[in-house]
């Protein structure tokens, strides 16, 4: 983390050449002036097309509008609704639902399959598998959608391997049953972000100073003991990431589930995201779409604040 | 002794398992593609007579031509402005420090979190009102606002470090701020904005809500939009929807592969500063 703090000696940077030393004040000011000129395009950018539609957001979540006509104020209602319609709060629901999956999942096996993998973390076969095990994240999200959606057909390759071992029994067309949509969807998640966990938390173990395990190694200790006494103490970091980027992902997902189940069957998958984007863009219920948007963003900081509390305050 | 070795091999097994179940769907999506187009083939079989020459009817189904210019225009639409933007102002935050800069940084780092389809709604209408849905611009102008909290947050970083002492040199030579922006500062940058470039790239590249809200028209989209679209429109047809989904990611991981260390380290530090 490049998180330095400023320091004296860089303050002096705000000094013309020309300024007299008794009248240092005035071109620092004129620096400092500057300095916005500097930072102005950017926060312009930023204020026009993320501050402005925020807050435009807030305001529509307090309207019953349709995108065209009058738009009747309705106070606190569009989140009532929210959190009594159960088709809307059903959505907060799954959101949560998948963050065992898209953080759960990858994070604790991440740290599992790391620690094995730690001592060929230079090898050879560690460079084949960082260019294999980027792949979900290099790729558009809508192609892993996809090619999920088919492993997990009726037809796909889950179900003739389970055919192959005589469970022929559970086969099913995943995405569409009630009972396994949302799990199912969870795992695509889960091998997305996969790769990405465990690759940075191998970087992460490969800065621990090697003579701390060999020390452990002296004094007797196993894989295990190993593990929970050295290796997960040094990665606070690292696992912070990693959860703060999963739950992201987990709360904010749309593109898989767009792609593979459009939130069916029933509304079984459906998340914020995807609801946010069906109320405003065809029910036409620019209100309660917008409330939610607003109850997402709450969610997502109430979520990843404290992990970011946690992961950093000891480091 | 004996331990460790029996230790590396279970290293190297799981992750050998690892890589094998990453590639699996794309084995899947590959195999599929090679089957008569219109059919339904079973999971993971070759088929008797390959089809290769359903790659080329989906790039002609799928106007795979258009779609590469497309993203290539919009890519180039947002990188370079964003670029610009970014590093100038993590420029100012990080190294000239400028009055009031910890409100305006808090501000740049809680967008780090915020869900792009919590604006999506008003973006909409207010791109509309500026009258360039279905154009690439809708796409263009959000995404390098949406891209700033990012762009700063990274540039800062790299800014932060740079001792004030480089500065004061070029000052005693003569050379104003804009001078040593772009004669000291943006050189010595350039490993941070290349790797910044290589992300913004990716997110670019593969940008789909933008993609289907603001834009009707799939030629003018960015591949991961067009994709769906095309999706929509093939999705009976599994072998073509297989060979279509494989055109449409195969430039970024070929690019993937060509800059594999660039892309590896941004990716790490990416989401380490994220």
């Amino acid at each position: 983390m490049t998180g330095a703090t400023l320091t004296p000696s860089t303050e002096r940077a705000g000094v013309r050449p020309g300024a007299a030393k008794a009248t240092r004040r005035a071109p620092r000011r004129g620096q400092r002036w500057i300095a916005w000129l500097f930072a102005a395009p950017a926060i312009a950018a930023y204020a026009l097309f993320v501050l402005a539609p925020m807050v435009r957001t807030v305001q529509y979540s307090f309207y019953q509008w349709d995108g065209i006509g009058p738009s009747p104020w309705v106070g606190f209602g569009n989140y009532v609704r929210v959190f009594t319609d159960p088709e809307l709060s059903g959505t907060i629901v799954h959101a949560f639902e998948l963050i065992v999956f898209f953080s759960g999942i990858p994070v604790l096996l991440g740290l599992a399959i790391a620690a094995t993998i730690r001592r060929i973390a230079t090898s050879r076969l560690a460079a084949v598998a960082r260019a294999v095990l980027f792949i979900p994240q290099v790729i558009p999200l809508v192609a892993a959608g996809i090619a999920w959606s088919w492993l997990l057909s009726s037809d796909g390759l889950v179900n003739q391997l389970l055919s192959a071992i005589g469970l022929k029994g559970v086969t099913r067309a995943w995405l569409g049953d009630l009972g396994t949509a949302l799990p199912s969807v969870g795992v695509i998640g889960a091998w997305v972000l996969l790769g990405l966990c465990t690759l940075l938390l191998l970087s992460g173990m490969s800065k621990i100073d090697p003579a701390l395990y060999e020390a452990a190694r002296l004094d007797g200790a196993g894989p295990l003991r190993e593990f929970f006494s050295i290796t997960l103490p040094n990665l606070r970091q690292e696992i912070g990431v990693c959860v703060t980027v999963t739950v992201i992902a987990a709360l904010a997902s749309f593109d898989i589930i767009y792609i593979a189940t459009q939130g069916g069957p029933g509304n079984t998958t459906m998340v914020p995201g995807l609801e946010i984007y069906y109320r405003a863009f065809v029910e036409r219920q620019v209100g309660v779409a917008s409330a939610l948007a607003v109850v997402l963003v709450v969610l997502v900081l109430v979520c990843v604040l404290p992990i970011q509390r946690l992961t950093r305050e000891e480091s | 002794m004996i331990v460790q070795r029996r230790e590396a091999w279970t290293g190297r097994v799981f992750l050998v398992l690892l890589m094998v179940a990453t590639i699996v769907p794309f084995v899947s999506l590959f195999v599929t593609a090679l089957h008569q187009s219109g059919t339904y083939p079973a999971g993971l079989e070759w088929p008797s007579k390959p089809h290769w020459e359903n790659f080329l009817t989906a790039f002609t189904a799928a106007h795979m031509g258009e779609l590469l210019g497309s993203s290539v225009l919009i890519v180039l639409g947002v990188v370079p402005v964003s670029l610009l933007l970014a590093t100038m102002a993590g420029f100012a935050v990080g190294h000239l420090k400028m009055a009031g800069r910890r409100p305006v940084f808090l501000m740049f780092v809680l967008g780090l979190t915020l869900p792009y389809e919590s604006i999506i709604t008003p973006l909409y209408y207010q791109i509309r009102d500026m009258g360039l849905l279905n154009t690439r611009w809708a796409i263009i102008l959000p995404l390098i606002g949406l891209f700033m909290p990012f762009g700063v947050f990274w540039m800062r970083a790299h800014f932060v470090t740079m001792p004030g002492d480089v500065s004061e040199a070029a000052q005693i030579d003569g050379a104003n701020t804009w001078q040593q922006f772009w004669r000291i500062h943006v050189p010595l940058a350039m490993p941070a904005i290349s790797s910044l470039a290589i992300l913004l790239f990716l997110w670019t590249w593969n940008q789909f809500l933008l993609a289907i809200v603001l834009v009707d028209d799939p030629t003018q989209r960015t591949m991961a939009g067009a994709l769906g679209a095309f999706q929509g429109q093939w999705g009976t047809d599994i072998p073509l929807l297989c060979a279509g989904s494989l055109l449409v990611l195969t430039p970024t991981y070929v690019i993937f592969l060509i800059f594999q260390r660039r892309f590896v380290s941004a990716l790490l530090q990416g989401s380490l500063k994220g």
